[in-house]
């Protein structure tokens, strides 16, 4: 079966969100985590890595999860690949 | 679809958003009538319901609530039995996730590690949060597009033939097993407590109740059970925590404001580093190790010589006619010496292992303490490296990743991750806020204590278990410092209903809690194994012609044969349990992370490329932490250092950050030096891209 450009395009644009998105995970997590020494500066009492590490990075995930399940759920509609109505 | 099972009535029937609505109504009712449930026995305390009655009105209404959803979602149809006839609506199979997902260490271990370790305990919480954002985006949506029954049908249809999905399950089971050993213990830990059986018996009670679940109606049973177990565990959780933030900082929501608890912690900690008494009895835990360490060299001879010594203290005090507490005290101190040699290698042993209680407190909020940079840099590495490896090993567990074979679309898979994260994040952001509270009480009302009004929960826990509190006025001043107190991390979680002054009802609430968690992750763990057994052994490898009857009759089998085997294994106590559930995340990652990503992202990767890469990647993470954990050196009889074994100075907990990069190098240069795989496996990776590819002819969807 031939991929269309439009189904082409479909899964380049899913692989450009997947990237940024992860991008966003990897400087929440590992960028944080590597300077937490220097980034200890008094954010609301917490010092800044011990605040992003116990709920700033948590509360950047769950955003990502929910960003990316309505991007691409849209994005279905848009280039016709998205199911039948079941739910 | 399939047919309801005989006797569920309407409730599986009907469409999918009448289906949805009612579930929203019966959950409610279910949370409202649990809340009921709690508010009478509280009611029934304060008329004098005696304690273990509470124990055994608890144990017994929530394992006969889970025994009863098993009962009504009692099935014999395939779909239905392997994935819950792929209809569980996203946000109830997030619920469902959540409590799959959190298990007795998230319940009970997790406040108490952050209690210890501070900052680096820290690791745990993101680890078992951003590996969802691995599920979201590489694995959920592709794999539910998919649509089979397990983890290993996907390698086995993806890269073609038996011998990917016999390693796959291979993988499988060794992960699942060695994680599902820990919550049967957990379940037995917790039935002990909650009403004072013995640990056996606690353990074949939650059995029951794990089988009668899963064994009935499979996947579907687990899932609904999952849904309620969420619910008691989330209550149970919160309760406390906010009851102890109310009495700490005025504010119901702990999780917002404990960073002014954090800094009184934090200035609290610079003044008992400094302390002179607490500096005393760090000395005499110095000394005291010291002592035994070069007692141990030669055992018969120091105790003799100790003996002796002791000894002769007494009759000098005599003959020196001493005053009568120093002649009380030296005899007390000859009455206390072991009786034999045997006794004293172990108090001494005992001693040398409290070492640890020498140093000063950590200070909760410093990332990577340590004695120098390069100390401080090794404690880095390790914080990101177990980071990695919980990460990837939550995004390859496949006990999780079969959850979203569940719903009922791409779509509802995506929206699926968001709530499944959601209601574990509501969890893993109280947990760190219970620590800092909990440390907050003790460093500022038990440090300082006369040992005559130690408040009640510390009599009542020191009885219980001394490994969870002891402690021992050792410097004879009748006052609490901070380093005599011995605390085990699990006890924060069990103990903090006492700690704020709740009722004991809530303490019942909290061990319902946990048995809640470890039930919810055994059912989902039992599941996978015994699925991995009978569909991917039995019905793919062994006998493709298997009736469905047959097939759901088999798992029905092995599962009973895994429960008991598991159990079998948990009764033993084996050492090092917590171990054991890192080496299950550790393997997961390595195993299969690189060959399901590659899968779905990477058409060229192939048969020869995915096995030997999901060998390899299992293979140097076992054999590194063969090579540098002391349980398993012993097992396997490993010679020389462990630092001569340890590469980078990573720990054998974070044996995966190896495991994972070779996985996919392995893979790639396999799979480019052998065939590309065929047309038909080509379109199959085009056909789990799309949600819904018109032209595409292709329908995996197993039913």
């Amino acid at each position: 079966m031939q991929l269309t450009e439009k189904q082409k395009e479909y899964w380049s644009k899913n692989l450009r969100i997947t990237a940024i998105l992860l991008f966003i995970w990897f400087v929440a997590t590992y960028v944080v985590g590597y300077y937490a020494r220097d980034l200890s500066f008094n954010f609301f009492g917490w010092p800044f890595a011990f605040y992003m590490a116990a709920q700033g990075s948590l509360i950047i995930y769950v955003v990502i999860i929910w960003f990316y399940a309505r991007y691409m759920n849209n994005l279905d509609v848009e280039y016709g690949v998205a199911e039948g109505e079941e739910d | 679809m399939a047919t309801p099972a005989k006797g569920t009535g309407g409730f599986f029937g009907g469409s999918q958003s009448a289906f949805n609505s009612q579930l929203k109504k019966v959950y409610t009712f279910y949370t409202g009538g649990f809340l009921i449930f709690i508010v009478a026995l509280a009611i029934l305390e304060q008329m004098g319901l005696p304690r273990n009655w509470i124990g055994y009105l608890f144990l017994l209404a929530t394992i006969g609530l889970y025994a009863g959803i098993g009962v009504i979602s009692r099935t014999s149809d395939a779909a239905e039995y392997y994935v819950a006839g792929r209809r569980v609506p996203a946000l109830f199979n997030g619920m469902a996730t959540g409590a799959d997902w959190m298990s007795a260490a998230s319940f009970i271990g997790m406040a108490g590690t952050l209690y210890l370790l501070g900052f680096n305990g820290l690791a745990f919480v993101l680890g078992w949060t951003g590996g969802y954002v691995l599920v979201a985006l590489f694995l959920a949506p592709y794999l539910r597009k998919f649509g089979q029954f397990t983890i290993p049908d996907f390698l086995g249809a993806r890269y073609g033939g038996n011998t990917p999905r016999f390693v796959g399950l291979l993988a499988a089971i060794l992960c699942s097993f060695t994680y599902v050993v820990a919550q049967i213990y957990g379940v037995g830990l917790i039935t002990t407590r909650l009403t004072g059986v013995q640990f056996e018996l606690g353990i074949f009670l939650g059995l029951g109740g794990i089988l009668v679940c899963s064994f009935l109606g499979g996947m579907r049973a687990v899932t609904w059970t999952q849904v309620a177990q969420y619910i008691i565990l989330i209550v149970a959780y919160m309760i406390p925590v906010v009851w102890l933030s109310v009495k700490a900082t005025g504010v119901p929501l702990p999780q917002f404001v404990y960073g002014k608890v954090l800094e009184k912690v934090t200035a609290r900690e610079a003044e008992l580093i400094k302390d002179p008494k607490e500096i005393q009895v760090r000395g005499i835990f110095k000394e005291r190790a010291d002592a035994a360490r070069e007692s141990l060299k030669d055992v018969p001879k120091a105790f003799a010589d100790r003996k002796a010594a002791l000894d002769a203290a007494v009759t000098k005090a005599e003959a020196e006619n001493a005053p009568a507490d120093v002649v009380t005290a030296a005899k007390a101190a000859v009455a206390a010496y072991p009786k034999d040699a045997t006794a004293a290698k172990t108090a001494w042993t005992r001693d040398v292992a409290s070492a640890g209680r020498a140093n000063p407190p950590i200070r909760h909020a410093e990332a990577f303490p340590g004695k120098d940079d390069a100390a401080r840099d090794i404690s880095r590495r390790n914080f990101l490296a177990l980071v990695f490896c919980l990460m990837v090993g939550t995004a390859a567990l496949p006990h999780i990743l079969m959850r979203y074979y569940t719903t009922p679309s791409v779509k509802s898979a995506r929206q699926s991750v968001f709530w499944s994260l959601f209601f574990i994040f509501l969890l893993y952001f109280t947990a760190p806020a219970l620590a800092v509270l909990a440390k907050y009480d003790v460093y500022s009302f038990l440090v300082g204590t006369d040992f005559s009004k130690l408040p009640q929960w510390v009599a009542s826990w020191q009885k219980v278990d001394p490994s969870l509190l002891s402690i021992v006025d050792v410097n004879r001043d009748g006052i609490v410092q901070l380093a005599e107190i011995a605390i085990g991390g699990d006890i924060i979680v069990l103990a903090t209903p006492e700690i704020a002054g709740l009722p004991y009802v809530v303490s019942g609430l909290v061990a319902a809690g946990g048995l809640a968690a470890a039930l919810s992750t055994a059912d989902g763990l039992l599941l996978t194994i015994a699925n991995a057994l009978s569909h991917d052994f039995y019905y793919k490898m062994l006998d493709p012609n298997a009736s469905t009857a047959r097939r759901v009759s088999v798992s029905k089998a092995l599962l009973l044969v895994v429960a008991l085997a598991a159990a079998w294994v948990a009764s033993q106590k084996p050492a090092d349990i917590l171990f054991l559930v890192s080496a299950a995340f550790s393997i997961a990652a390595a195993a299969f992370f690189p060959a399901l990503v590659l899968g779905i992202f990477w058409r060229r990767a192939n048969k020869w490329g995915a096995t030997l890469g999901m060998l390899a990647g299992a293979g140097i993470t076992i054999y590194y932490m063969a090579t540098t954990q002391p349980w398993l050196r012993g097992v396997f009889g490993v010679t020389g250092s462990v630092a001569s074994h340890t590469w980078w100075d990573i720990s054998s907990i974070s044996a995966g950050v190896w495991g994972v990069p070779l996985g996919f190098v392995v893979i790639i240069v396999v799979s480019l030096l052998t065939p590309a795989p065929d047309r038909e496996t080509q379109e199959l990776v085009e056909h789990v891209r799309y949600p819904n590819l018109p032209g595409d002819t292709m329908n995996t969807v197993q039913t």
